[in-house]
């Protein structure tokens, strides 16, 4: 059994400091109401105690007193809403250039991958200085990423990626932990999050066994797929380019505009139906069933994100849509079950 | 202005105990009523918000479930329902009157557009069984072997000439506009059924005579139960079954 | 100044026909239309729970003693908070003072015969049962391992248990709330005595009448969310799986939508027992009357704006936690104004140290910690590190245990006599409420710097460093325990042993002390009609008080 009796994690993110800073705010105050009702009823039960001569004054009230202690907590309340919403905000604006981490949380295990392709079972490496974003998802039930020394934490959802960025200052070894029950081996998933001096985690990333960066995973599994089939850059293909198609605009057939991020790129793979863009038909399949695996979803959009540059035009290369007949859309799923050694989608 | 004591001449045999007259007990028991109807908005209401929030997000899978319910049957239970609105006001107002045997006759021809409407539902339960469109392990809105009849992806490319693909996508998501149409009837027909258990004990105590001008409080608030019942149903039909009929 | 004569009172002697001996057999129980014999059938029922689920609790912090946690297995642990959760939220906080204090004396305060509804009455303690019997049923054929807040999609389609029959037990016990709430509001204005205005009504009423405002708006709400996810698991329709294009978010938000009003259930009625107790052991009127009973209704229509302060982390947008987290702290300030104006009460008053009080005193202290531990979790940027760990656990059970379970245990104490026309034994009392008040602390406080330091909640194992704080919080559970068996024992022993109370052993105000000790059935002998203020301790010390014989 340990006797340090810490009251507080150790202190190793930008944003620690922030929180304990309006923490021990809190617990000032917290203490001085505490203390001020406390010591006011022992002081008065004990000066107004009950005695055959004692006569209690009925006082109504005091209007001045009521709004007093109405607009003083209010006040103090809206400082600490405005301070905490600082923060809040702080920590839900990932920075443009932060090392991106993918993540995916499944009963009962976390897994992580670098864009190198480098990938970790309940540990994670990371660098100081430098922001961390990790995009996650769930493999089955809601779970929470949390990291008690950099105060941060995200539920992990399925179906929809969520983020949580942190950028961590001290060297060291610290936890990470499930904190959302997820079942019974929910207080196993627990793990160490590892934070290296830059060049030593440099060292980290080019040491272990990698099978290909994330994107070029990616690009291997989209052939397979036949994605190309439809996914062409020329101006007759069916299904919209995707170079440059990651972080843009994107015009939609009922006319909304929507903002091509990773949650987009999943449901199109998924859902395709719900969201065709402009000058386009919704004759593409889904995949729900055949893309099964987070982890495999994750390669295909790293693949996607790393086709071409950003521009700040919306994505509309099509001014006329192009007729398709239903016997001219390849069916994917079943020339996999005809011919499965084939790359698929051949034919035009 | 204290009443200690309750002269025999106030005593109607319905006063409860714990009421000093029957204008109060009148008043109290409105009150409650009143309330009760409120709770069953707030549970009615947390369903309906779940269905607005699920038909924003797939509102073609939703006009498509729509359109695979027939509009005729759904108008049809609607009539009958609101006469039977009609018919239960008609049964309060009896009671007030007094009248035994007009009472009873109404009450007996709420029951009736009642089991008709629950009959009607029965059948178009039974239709969404034979075309497989019940929700869980067993939907199929492509019209699976046996089920041809629910074929919602052919219908959808006949109707609306959009691709198989998008057709197939589509109707494998009304599943979710089914669970909701069945939740929300289901709930409702539930709702009709004590409904019904509620017109039987009236029945009888009308028959009895327990009814007339100075006390037809059950009466009355099972009137209220039955026309909530039936304000219920009058905001499912749209709903439910009239999503972008105009197209 | 008039000077108080002390004469020999004259030896007091229970009524020889009161509510508890009216009628006798089984039967007269269990069809009994009498609220104070529906208020005993729910203390008996709820006491039960109470102590199954502090059996639960007493095996969490058994576990939780070493931190390999190897006394039960992980899925036995996780149906242990479960199971302790749902038992005591829905089964022991919601209910207990409405039910029980409640029912017995808001007609005795309004000065009715009866509640507006005696037949609904009864027909909720029915439900109750009934609802109980589901619950029992779910723990008896394994436990439930959901949690008790049954987050979709874990409960909905990755669980063996018995979620369904639980779930349904927790709706139909709702259904038991809602039955109460409206026939609090409808005795509340349709039943008052004559001269009873609403600015005459004890704080009680006005606190019971807020709850029952939630309970009427909030319950059907939880009602059709578990109705939806029983669906969902039995029919796999998919309103909440992902896999089927649900949402399992909506899950939290329509859960919560009920369950955060729910706390404001299970407080306002406590609050309203230490607005009672705090006159009458101060020997005074409340300070600012109108400020304590309008701040009940500010908290119950606050209450339902803020639900979502519990999904911040759940993928919420951040502009619609922004407007949660400014309301969070809104519903906090009415809290505040009535913890002041308690502290003000006591203020030039003659008070002494009752029982009754030590518990109302304990109540100030710690929900006032509780309640400001809240402002931890309102503050965005914080609660992004502390949700989901043992500060939010050490929160709620400082609100909770801290503030309800010893308002509970104040107006048992305080409304005993007149419950049971006997006096419970007041030196164990005293010893009771203190050993309560030690233990209560020494087991949640180290939860707050647990929660701080990282520890998740619902761990059944949990790393080394935490083992120093967990070992005193179970240290202080077994003392708390004793705490809550003490009042049990010497209640008991009171029905018989104790000491005749008299219709008003407190000398204090209000209709309830108007009548015999225990009451008749019927209340009141002759109508009562109100003249007076509430409180009015000034006219009662000036005189002897008449006693009703």
């Amino acid at each position: 059994m340990q006797f340090k009796l810490p009251l507080f994690p150790q202190q190793a993110s930008t944003v620690a400091g922030q929180v304990d800073a309006l923490y021990l705010f809190l617990v000032l105050i917290t203490t001085f109401f505490s203390l001020l009702i406390g010591l006011l009823i022992l002081f008065f039960a004990i000066k107004y105690k009950r005695t055959p001569e004692r006569r209690a004054e009925q006082i109504h009230g005091s209007t001045l007193l009521e709004i007093i202690w109405t607009v003083i907590p209010l006040g103090i309340s809206m400082v600490i809403f405005v301070w905490g919403a600082a923060i809040y905000f702080h920590e839900r604006r990932p920075p443009a250039n932060a090392l991106e981490v993918y993540g995916v949380g499944k009963q009962w295990m976390w897994k992580f991958e670098y864009t190198g392709g480098q990938r970790e079972i309940n540990s994670l490496h990371v660098p100081t200085g430098r922001p961390v974003k990790i995009s996650m998802i769930s493999q089955d039930v809601i779970h929470s990423l949390f990291f008690p020394s950099f105060r941060v934490k995200q539920d992990v959802l399925p179906n929809r990626y969520t983020d949580l960025w942190f950028e961590a200052t001290q060297p060291g070894t610290y936890h990470l932990f499930c904190s959302q029950y997820c079942g019974t081996k929910h207080s196993g998933m627990i793990g160490e999050v590892v934070v290296m001096k830059p060049e030593d985690f440099e060292a980290w990333l080019g040491s272990g066994k990698v099978e290909g960066s994330m994107a070029s995973n990616g690009e291997k599994y989209f052939q397979e797929l036949g994605c190309i089939t439809c996914h062409r850059p020329d101006s007759g293909a069916r299904g919209p380019n995707l170079q440059g198609l990651y972080g843009r605009p994107v015009r939609l057939s009922d006319g909304r505009t929507v903002m091509a991020d990773d949650n987009y790129i999943r449901e199109s793979i998924l859902n395709p139906n719900a969201k065709i863009v402009s000058g386009f038909q919704p004759i593409m399949p889904t995949f729900q069933g055949v893309v099964t695996s987070e982890e495999d979803m994750l390669q295909l959009i790293a693949y996607i994100k790393s086709l071409g540059e950003q521009s700040g035009q919306p994505l509309n290369n099509r001014t006329t849509p192009t007729m398709i007949r239903d016997n001219e859309v390849p069916n994917i799923q079943q020339e996999k079950k005809d011919n499965p050694q084939a790359p698929a989608g051949k034919k035009p | 202005m204290s009443h200690s004591q309750t002269t025999t001449t106030e005593h109607h045999p319905a006063l409860a105990h714990q009421f000093d007259s029957m204008a109060q007990q009148r008043e109290a028991s409105n009150l409650g009523m009143w309330v009760f109807l409120l709770t069953e908005i707030m549970m009615f209401g947390g369903l309906f918000t779940a269905y607005l929030i699920y038909r924003l997000k797939y509102y073609e899978a939703f006009v498509a479930g729509s359109t695979s319910i027939s509009v005729s049957w759904g108008f049809a239970n609607t009539l009958v329902l609101i006469g039977s609105s009609l018919t239960m006001a008609m049964a309060v107002w009896s009671a007030q009157q007094g009248k035994r045997r007009l009472q009873v006759l109404f009450i007996a021809m709420t029951m009736l557009l009642g089991s008709v409407f629950l009959g009607v539902k029965a059948k178009e339960y039974y239709d969404k069984y034979e075309e497989c469109h019940i929700p869980g392990s067993s939907f199929n809105a492509e019209g699976g072997p046996g089920c041809e009849s629910g074929d919602i992806a052919k219908e959808l490319v006949e109707r609306e000439h959009i691709p198989l693909e998008a057709a197939r996508q589509t109707a494998h998501q009304t599943q979710i506009f089914f669970s909701f149409y069945f939740a929300m009837t289901g709930l409702h027909a539930l709702h009709m059924f004590l409904g019904m258990g509620l017109m039987t004990w009236l029945l009888l105590r009308a028959r009895r005579g327990d009814f007339g001008p100075e006390y037809y409080s059950p009466m009355e608030y099972g009137g209220l139960y039955w026309h909530f019942v039936d304000i219920v149903w009058i905001y499912l039909f749209p709903l439910l079954y009239l999503i972008s009929r105009h197209r | 100044m008039s000077t108080v004569t002390i004469s020999t009172p004259p030896k007091l002697e229970m009524p020889v026909k009161h509510y508890l001996n009216d009628n006798y057999g089984i039967r007269s129980w269990l069809l009994t239309k009498d609220h104070k014999r529906i208020a005993i059938l729910y203390l008996l029922t709820l006491t039960f729970f109470f102590f199954l689920g502090g059996v639960f609790a007493a095996m969490i912090r058994l576990q939780l003693l070493t931190p390999e946690g190897t006394l039960f297995q992980a899925d036995t642990y996780n149906k242990l908070f479960t199971m302790h959760g749902v038992n005591m939220v829905f089964f022991f906080l919601v209910p207990s003072i409405p039910a029980v204090l409640g029912n017995f004396l808001v007609p005795l305060m309004v000065g009715a015969k009866d509640l507006a509804l005696p037949k609904i009455n009864l027909a909720s303690w029915y439900i109750f049962i009934i609802g109980a019997a589901f619950a029992l049923a779910a723990l008896v054929s394994g436990g439930v391992d959901t949690g008790w807040t049954f987050y979709t999609p874990l409960s909905s389609g990755y669980l063996k248990t018995h979620v369904i029959t639980l779930a349904v037990g927790v709706l139909i016990a709702g259904f038991a709330s809602i039955f109460t709430g409206l026939n609090f509001i409808v005795t509340v204005h349709r039943m008052r005595a004559p001269g009873l205005t609403w600015g005459r009504l004890p704080l009680f009423i006005w606190s019971n009448y807020a709850t029952s405002i939630i309970m009427v708006l909030g319950t059907p709400v939880l009602a059709i969310t578990l109705i939806l996810l029983a669906l969902e698991r039995g029919f796999h329709i998919g309103i909440f799986d992902p896999k089927l294009g649900g949402d399992p978010v909506l899950f939290q938000h329509m859960f919560w939508f009920y369950s955060h009003p729910a706390v404001y259930i299970m407080i306002l009625p406590g609050m309203g027992v230490i607005s009672e107790i705090v006159t009458c052991f101060s020997r005074k009127r409340v300070f600012g009357y109108s400020f304590v009973a309008f701040s009940s209704i500010a908290i119950a229509v606050f209450g339902f704006l803020v639900w979502a302060h519990h999904m911040f982390v759940a993928g919420i947008s951040t502009y619609s936690a922004l407007v949660f987290s400014l309301l969070s702290f809104a519903v906090a300030i009415p809290s505040a104004v009535k913890v002041f104006n308690w502290t003000a009460t006591i203020y030039k008053g003659s008070v002494s140290f009752d029982t009754p009080m030590l518990y109302a005193l304990g109540f100030i202290g710690l929900f006032t910690v509780g309640g400001l531990t809240g402002l931890f979790l309102a503050a965005l940027g914080l609660d992004v590190h502390v949700h989901d760990t043992y500060f939010v656990i050490a929160h709620f059970h400082y609100v909770m245990v801290g503030g309800m379970v010893m308002a509970y245990l104040g107006g048992m104490h305080f409304w005993w006599p007149k419950l049971s026309g006997r006096l419970y034994p007041e030196g164990w009392a005293k010893l009771a409420a203190l050993i309560t008040f030690i233990g209560f602390n020494l087991t949640f406080f180290p939860q707050f710097i647990l929660g701080y330091m990282g520890m998740p909640r619902r761990l059944a194992a949990y790393p080394p460093e935490f083992q120093v704080l967990n070992v005193l919080s179970t240290a202080g559970a077994s003392i708390l325990a004793v705490g809550f068996i003490l009042p049990l024992i010497y209640f008991l022993w009171s029905m018989k042993y104790g000491e005749v109370a008299g219709p008003n052993p407190w000398r204090a105000t209000g209709l309830e002390w108007q009548t015999s000790s225990p009451p008749p059935t019927h209340n009141f002998d002759h109508t009562p009609v109100v003249t007076r203020e509430p409180y009015h301790y000034g006219e009662e010390d000036e005189e002897e008080v008449p006693v009703v014989p």
